[in-house]
């Protein structure tokens, strides 16, 4: 039992970071239909920018507590990947909106492809590590839950509020919900199109850094290739929770993450993969619209 | 969008004050873009630990690249698109004869792969001739194939999908298992290969019947990914991550052998020097072979009804299946046929590595064949031709430019760049193309009068 509630905590931390990046791909899915296959990368690089941050600081200020290094780190990374993400939208996939729907698709493959090599020519393509950062760990109940864990899934759920608020409460929500229903009509009402879209990839790929961030904190070690597996699991994750809803995201992640963590600890962990990969298969092929997702009616 | 488009009145100096405007910004943005992965490099020091290295001078050059690239493109580059534009929409109406070249362009290009490894021998020697005909001429051709099968699913039907490389890996480890197990020869495994991957195909195709575009993609991708995973785990039968070695060679149909201690090897029958050339160039007529095979099967199934229905089924499911095809049977069609040619390419491609192992069936596979054959132009056969061999024969040439070392360096390695390079050739192209090298795709079947459709009218990915 104590094994059984263990795994389910190390399940809800993983899928606190799943939960995160699948944000990014709905909001992105939700506003223009398109899978930005560079998310993924996009979170890989928010952990290298949390990496280089962290070794910046270090170096410099000796001493400096913790909470301001994860902070300033968390922050650096989640300004460079908007950056990125927006710089991303504007040259690859901006241009492609009209066309036809495969364009954009290819581009996002390409940019998944260049963002990953690009760390490796410049960063090289070793493993990472870094000294643990956050390393006590509470014994409730004869359970040992780590810092770090709490520190995730506290994050998880005070952004995924944050996040849930500007969509559902703010103008800037109200811009991008109006945007994802119909893009032409947003327009004649006044609303910036192509601004919502920019902000939407920016805050998509905030909260992808702030995985990223958390990723290296907790492994401890990050590689160029960090991106894709990460990245499709989110997708799954995404999808699962049904595609375009916030809650449905970060629900659908918690649910890999579980779902991982468990069959690693009571079937074969050489298989957990193939696990997540046959969910999304199967919840494709038998509930295309996810758990809180809305169906979609096809019109002719 | 006001950053973008080019407006007729802001000539002169104001064009000018943009331009400069425009490049102090891309000049910030790539500033913020660069700093930390170009200005900083993280490195192991002697204990192991990361240390940063400055690089403060290559930052300073990208972030110069950026600035000049977007001043001058705002200042010379987009005037000249939009004069270029406006004049050719007006000689837009004028026929263009069609040039000899252009007209037999497929049957001279054949021609020229006939020749090309005997004309490779006579220049630069047996031993020589290998790099041309192996690294270029096999490695591009088994990227046409793969393309070319591909096309039937994404091109023709209409049917997006990411885990075509399963197939090859499908055909790959078939021969390479049978052939280890049972000493079956390549001629008899070859077409068992095809068929094995066409039967997955079926299997894997029949559950996402039902799904559309995107999800369509990410449901092959996850099925790609699960069949590499398997070939990863399954140690008992696949070996795992170390792969399969010693797969055998294949032989001229049994006449003469490739292997080296073989009473009928090649070189020993015709007296002539012993070479691993010969095995290559044989390898070489067979991929060519296989490819022309796939064309011929695509051109000829474009013709037959279950072609049409497939083209059918691209532009509009809906009306096809209102028009009573029989969409299961079609799309499962396509996918068998699409597979069987992915495994003809990969029992060729286990024969021609003597070794298979799951790393070489990853996504990035999937991603370069299917950016093959979108950027090629979907359907266009020769388009496809020429992407591959531009994509994959460009990233090989790269493998070639000793001469950048001398620029930049000996530390410079220009297969690092390769995956970099080809990634962004991927955004690039698709940007400035978006309808791939060969613009037009025409429906085969019409209604009274043969006219070319505008790309902005059909639709892809939704089949």
């Amino acid at each position: 039992m104590e094994y059984f509630v263990q795994q389910l905590i190390n399940g809800l931390t993983l899928g606190s970071i799943y939960g995160l990046i699948a944000i990014g791909y709905t909001m992105v899915y939700g506003i223009i239909g398109m899978i930005n296959f560079a998310h993924g990368d996009i979170f890989m690089l928010g952990g290298f920018a949390a990496l280089i941050i962290f070794l910046i600081l270090t170096s410099v200020f000796v001493g400096l507590p913790v909470v301001i290094l994860l902070l300033v780190m968390m922050a650096a990374a989640m300004l460079t990947a908007s950056l990125w993400n927006w710089t991303i939208e504007k040259v690859a996939y901006r241009p492609l909106r009209g066309s036809f729907r495969l364009a954009p698709l290819i581009t996002a493959i390409g940019m998944s492809i260049t963002l990953s090599n690009f760390i490796q020519v410049t960063q090289g393509p070793r493993n990472k590590p870094i000294p643990p950062l956050v390393s006590s760990v509470y014994e409730v109940f004869g359970l040992s839950i780590s810092l770090k864990q709490i520190l995730i899934m506290i994050l998880t759920v005070s952004l995924l509020a944050v996040f849930w608020y500007i969509v559902n409460k703010t103008s800037l929500g109200r811009a991008q919900r109006a945007t994802e229903q119909d893009r032409k009509m947003a327009a004649l009402l006044g609303i910036d199109v192509d601004r919502t879209i920019s902000i939407t990839f920016i805050m998509g790929a905030a909260l992808a850094a702030v995985a990223g961030t958390m990723y290296l904190m907790y492994y401890g070690v990050i590689v160029f290739t960090d991106g894709f597996v990460p990245g499709v699991k989110a997708f799954t994750a995404a999808v699962l929770g049904g595609i375009g809803s916030l809650p449905g995201a970060v629900l659908g992640g918690l649910l890999i993450g579980l779902i991982e963590s468990l069959w690693s600890a009571y079937f074969t962990i050489d298989y957990k993969d193939v696990a997540t990969f046959s969910i999304l298969a199967i919840v494709l092929i038998f509930k295309p619209s996810g758990i809180l997702g809305r169906p979609e009616v096809e019109k002719v | 969008m006001a950053t973008t488009t080019y407006s007729k009145e802001s000539a002169g100096g104001s064009l000018t004050a943009r331009a400069l405007r425009e490049g102090f910004f891309a000049g910030l943005v790539a500033f913020g873009l660069f700093i930390l992965f170009v200005g900083l490099e993280t490195t192991q020091n002697i204990r192991n630990e990361l240390v940063l290295n400055q690089r403060w001078g290559l930052l300073a050059i990208f972030v110069a690249v950026a600035a000049a690239g977007r001043f001058l493109g705002v200042l010379y580059v987009q005037p000249w698109l939009a004069a270029r534009k406006t004049a050719k929409a007006a000689v837009a109406d004028k026929d263009v004869p069609e040039t000899f070249l252009a007209r037999n362009f497929s049957k001279l290009a054949i021609l020229a792969l006939v020749l090309m490894p005997p004309v490779a021998v006579a220049l630069f020697g047996v031993q020589g001739s290998l790099k041309w005909v192996d690294n270029f001429g096999i490695q591009i051709l088994i990227y046409v194939m793969l393309a070319w099968g591909l096309n039937i699913v994404v091109g023709l039907a209409g049917l997006l999908d990411l885990g075509y490389v399963a197939f090859y890996a499908v055909g790959a480890y078939s021969y390479a298992l049978l052939s280890q197990h049972f000493g079956f020869s390549f001629w008899i495994l070859l077409p068992l290969a095809g068929i094995l991957a066409a039967f997955w195909g079926m299997i894997l195709g029949f559950p996402v019947l039902r799904l559309k575009g995107d999800y369509l993609a990410i449901v092959t991708l996850a099925f790609g990914e699960i069949i590499r995973l398997v070939l990863i785990n399954w140690t008992e039968v696949t070996k795992g991550t170390f792969g399969i070695s010693g797969i055998p060679k294949a032989s001229v149909f049994g006449i003469w052998s490739f292997d080296v201690g073989a009473a009928n090897n090649f070189a020993k029958v015709f007296e002539l020097p012993m070479s691993s050339a010969y095995y290559k160039i044989f390898l070489f007529y067979v991929i060519l072979a296989l490819a022309l095979l796939t064309a011929y099967v695509t051109i000829r199934l474009r013709r037959m009804p279950i072609g049409r229905a497939w083209e059918a089924l691209r532009e509009d499911e809906i009306a096809c299946r209102s028009l009573g095809i029989n969409t299961v049977t079609t799309k499962l069609t396509a996918f068998a046929t699409g597979a069987m040619f992915g495994g003809f390419a990969g029992s060729f491609f286990a024969v021609r590595q003597g070794f298979v192992s799951p790393e070489s069936f990853v996504f990035l596979e999937s991603a370069i064949i299917l950016a093959i054959v979108v950027l090629g132009g979907m359907g266009s056969l020769v388009g496809i031709a020429v992407a591959a061999t531009v994509m994959v024969g460009g990233t090989e040439l790269l493998r070639e430019m000793t001469f950048l070392k001398a620029i930049f360096g000996p530390d410079f390695t220009p297969e690092l760049y390769r995956m970099l390079i080809f990634g962004l050739a991927m955004v690039v192209v698709m940007v400035w193309k978006p309808r791939g090298f060969v613009g037009s795709r025409e429906p085969t079947a019409f209604l009274h009068e043969r006219k070319a459709v505008s790309g902005s009218f059909t639709k892809e990915g939704h089949g």
